[in-house]
């Protein structure tokens, strides 16, 4: 039976803690989709209340200290390095031919999360000897992981895998000359950050902020309601140079979003989009 | 016996030896096999995969990775994409999820089956196949204790008996049936409600 009864979070819940994070601390939350969120909330429920809501309500609309944990675990923040090593070997072969037409490469990290994925992207451009001429930026909600992303020290233990995909995305490198082992990390050189800015970008409110030649949002629309999805898909259209390309996670796609005519597929199987010159 | 009246989705988990099982399971069901069937199995990430190509040689059922949003219909078998956890909303989508691995897994058994538990309630049916691991026991429970029907393979058929002996130990299992008898079962009943 405990089973059961750890299932306290329902419908009613849920739209209850949407309701309280908003009015109570202005973030937005009603356009996520249900089943991830609740799964989010149950979670925090059973490890900072024992299971007892009404608890996590209450510190939610009353503790600010307690509310920025809160938001942290609120949101999924899993990434990995070069997850799916074919989508950043089709990057090698079809995207940064053209992006090497550019003398300045503006590439936008949208939902970035603790930066893995940044660095897998600088290392592409880092071998394609056009990461001097990029600027990449990267974004989140969360500024905790943002301030990892800044770092750039991931966990030694996972360097294994991370090699195995960097050599699947077409990494022909010695990829342990990217980074220095100190105390069970690895930090990733200096070189790499000179051209990262990090900085808090919310996709449920925040809009457009500059021009970009490349803009990748993994693993973030997947959270997101239909009508959401398609306010993010047109950020990034207003955010695109004609041409540019858009990256998506292996399971999203254009499809929901009114603006999906503003885009061609460069390569549909590794959700590697294009703006069309003329829109 | 497999009584499939009322029922309105099966799921069906498993891991070591779970593909060969489950084409098993899926051989004998015809290509309008009335019950969508949700199918999570351990598998690994980060490789092209030709899972839904090995499956779908085996059985006249469509079978498809799910995507996220996407609804559930009948006369298909959809597996859950590598990588990711598969949830269901309430109106009976599904939804993908790269939350934390759960017992070493991602996809999670477990995850589904509760999402299941949660959204289908006595209309549901589960069954857990071979593995080396305890993901999906507790998650049958879950669906037991809000009414779905709940099988294991007998341990006895079974490549690795971990998986269906976890569930049955904490007694999540209506009834043990053979691997050979399952998809067997499975036309019969569905024969019935036609
Ligand atoms: C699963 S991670 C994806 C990381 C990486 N792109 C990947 O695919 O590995 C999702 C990230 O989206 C962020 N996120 C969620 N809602 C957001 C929002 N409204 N605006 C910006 N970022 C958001 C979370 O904080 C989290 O870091």
């Amino acid at each position: 039976m405990a089973e059961a009864e750890r299932y306290v979070i329902g419908e009613v819940e849920v739209e209850r803690i949407i309701e309280v994070i908003f009015n109570k601390r202005g973030i937005d939350f009603s356009g996520y989709s249900r089943a991830s969120f609740s799964r989010r909330i149950q979670r925090i429920t059973d490890r900072d209340s024992n299971g007892d809501f009404e608890i996590i309500v209450q510190r939610v609309s009353e503790d600010k200290l307690y509310f920025d944990q809160f938001l942290k675990e609120v949101t999924v923040n899993v990434t990995e390095m070069f997850r799916d090593p074919s989508f950043f070997l089709a990057i090698r072969k079809k995207v940064l031919p053209e992006l090497g037409h550019h003398h300045k490469i503006r590439l936008w990290h949208a939902a970035c999360s603790t930066g893995e994925e940044v660095y897998s992207m600088a290392t592409l451009l880092h071998e394609s000897n056009l990461l001097e001429r990029s600027v990449i930026y990267g974004t989140d909600l969360n500024s905790d992981v943002l301030k990892k992303a800044k770092n750039g020290v991931y966990s030694a233990k996972n360097i294994r895998e991370y090699t195995t995909n960097y050599q699947r995305s077409g990494g022909s490198g010695n990829f342990s000359d990217y980074y220095q082992a100190a105390y069970g990390n690895a930090v990733f050189k200096e070189f790499f950050r000179k051209n990262m800015v990090f900085s808090e970008h919310n996709l449920v409110t925040d809009g457009s902020f500059n021009e970009f030649n490349l803009i990748m949002c993994r693993n973030v629309l997947i959270y997101f309601q239909k009508p959401l999805q398609s306010r993010v898909i047109r950020i990034f259209k207003e955010s695109l140079a004609p041409g540019g390309f858009l990256c998506l996670g292996s399971k999203e796609s254009l499809m929901f979003a009114d603006d999906h005519d503003a885009f061609e597929e460069v390569d549909a199987t590794q959700k590697i989009y294009r703006k069309k010159l003329v829109v | 016996m497999i009584d499939l009246t009322g029922i309105e989705l099966i799921v069906i988990g498993g891991s070591a030896g779970g593909i060969k099982a489950i084409t098993e399971v899926l051989k004998p069901l015809p290509k309008d096999f009335p019950v969508p069937i949700v199918i999570v199995l351990h598998r690994l990430k980060n490789v092209p995969s030709t899972l839904q190509s090995v499956i779908q040689y085996h059985t006249l059922l469509l079978v498809k990775e799910a995507d996220e949003k996407e609804t559930i219909k009948p006369r298909c078998a959809y597996i859950a994409p590598a990588n990711y956890h598969l949830l269901i909303e309430k109106d009976k989508t599904f939804a993908l999820d790269y939350s934390e691995v759960v017992k070493y897994s991602r996809p999670s058994i477990d995850i589904t089956f509760e999402c299941v538990a949660n959204v289908y309630g006595n209309k549901a049916l589960g069954i857990l196949l071979t593995g080396a691991n305890s993901d999906g026991a507790s998650g049958l429970l879950l669906m037991k204790l809000k009414g779905a029907k709940c099988y294991a393979q007998d341990p006895k058929s079974a490549e690795v008996s971990t998986m269906p002996q976890s569930a049955i130990d904490i007694g999540a299992t209506d009834e043990l049936i053979a691997l050979n008898r399952i998809g067997l079962l499975l036309k019969q009943a569905a024969l019935k409600i036609s």
